[in-house]
């Protein structure tokens, strides 16, 4: 069961075409290919992270600047970055981009990412971010941009989650 | 030791010297931080109160919380807008807060970005706890050990200036820890640390002077 190429292509190839110019990330295995995408990309400044958190600052400090960013994450990332995105993005509104993929959930055979998966969409929803799945390729292109128009909009941080049956696909 | 601090009481290097006073070290430097195109991002508390008091500019962002950020935020700037000096006004509890911050600091290094650090060994503004710089940490060293191109220690208003202009002169990312007196007194206007200018009013006055700063696409 390999991370999909193709799904990861086509994320990244909608956060390109509504002019994200700034990734920052810190990689997890389901993220490994849009990093990569990112990292090859010379239009693309990618910051590799050494806490999540960190990503919400380069985020903010792109939004003032006039660029487009989004933030790519596990959910344990999301855990990890509260502050920043209450005491930052939330205080400060600022519109920051979240993928964060979803462990934990339905299919998770490691152990240790079963506690951030019950709690994660609950911890969204008391923050009041707004959240969409990404789930099947289909459909991908379409949140991306509905999410990216609502963030700026509302200037404050929404979230994809993305899902295994997306970023996963048979070997 | 048992995980106990071996000493309780203040054992930095410079332990019971007079240090210089912040607001000194921001009035040294402020003829530079309103330098067109020079913006600011400074953590809350006194640093900001006292920068806001010399002359408030609207190259000027008052991080006022989300501590720890102020140097992913200058980050953030500096590697969006290389035509820009961004200076980062930090200090040694938000350093301590975002020790990783200073590797990732180090990876990207822009040439662009001077880092300030007033270390005051304290966390002055909520009552005055000493922090690990207070029992020997050395935030130079760490920066440094980080992979900061330049780092360096300034004890007065003029090595603070000096290692500014030669942080900007040298087009190579700069620590600077600037030692501090523990000490703050609201200036006038300033009700404790809250400052007459609103916070998103400085936000988004702060966004709009960037995007009028606009140099080439890079």
């Amino acid at each position: 069961m390999p991370v999909s190429i193709d799904h990861s292509r086509l994320i990244y190839d909608a956060l390109k075409s509504h002019g994200v110019r700034l990734i920052s990330a810190l990689p997890e295995t389901w993220l490994v290919h849009l990093v990569r995408f990112a990292e090859e990309d010379p239009d693309t400044i990618l910051v590799r992270l050494a806490k999540e958190e960190e990503g919400v600052g380069l985020s903010m400090g792109a939004h003032f600047a006039g660029v487009r960013s989004a933030l790519l994450m596990q959910n344990h990332g999301f855990l990890a970055s509260v502050n920043g995105i209450v005491s930052g993005a939330q205080l400060f509104r600022v519109p920051l981009l979240m993928l964060i993929t979803a462990r934990g959930e339905f299919g998770e055979s490691d152990p240790w990412q079963t506690e951030g998966g019950l709690v994660t969409r609950h911890l969204l929803d008391a923050l009041r971010i707004p959240r969409d799945d990404l789930t099947a390729p289909e459909h991908v292109a379409e949140r991306i941009a509905k999410a990216h128009v609502l963030a700026h909009a509302s200037n404050r941080p929404v979230a994809l989650l993305l899902g295994r049956d997306l970023m996963w696909e048979p070997a | 030791m048992n995980g106990k601090e071996p000493s309780k009481g203040r054992r930095g290097d410079s332990a019971g010297a007079i240090r210089m006073r912040r607001l000194a070290a921001l009035e040294a430097l402020h003829p530079r931080l309103e330098e067109e195109r020079t913006v600011v991002v400074t953590i809350m508390g006194a640093v900001a109160a006292e920068l806001q008091s010399l002359g408030h500019r609207p190259g000027f962002f008052y991080l006022q919380h989300a501590m720890g950020l102020a140097s992913s935020i200058g980050l953030g700037i500096a590697v969006c807008r290389p035509e820009l000096t961004v200076v980062v006004l930090d200090g040694d509890g938000s350093v301590l807060m975002n020790l990783g911050g200073l590797t990732t600091l180090g990876r990207y290094r822009p040439s662009n970005l001077v880092h300030i650090v007033f270390d005051n060994e304290s966390l002055l503004s909520v009552g005055g706890f000493p922090t690990a710089t207070a029992t020997g940490a050395d935030l130079a060293r760490i920066a440094a050990a980080a992979d900061v191109p330049r780092t360096g220690r300034a004890d007065t208003p003029e090595e603070v200036l000096d290692a500014y202009d030669r942080a900007v002169e040298s087009r190579e990312m700069t620590t600077i820890v600037a030692k501090v007196e523990d000490h703050y007194a609201a200036p006038a206007e300033t009700v404790g640390f809250v400052t007459p200018l609103g916070l998103l009013e400085n936000r988004f006055q702060f966004a709009r002077h960037l995007e009028t700063l606009k140099g080439p696409r890079i």
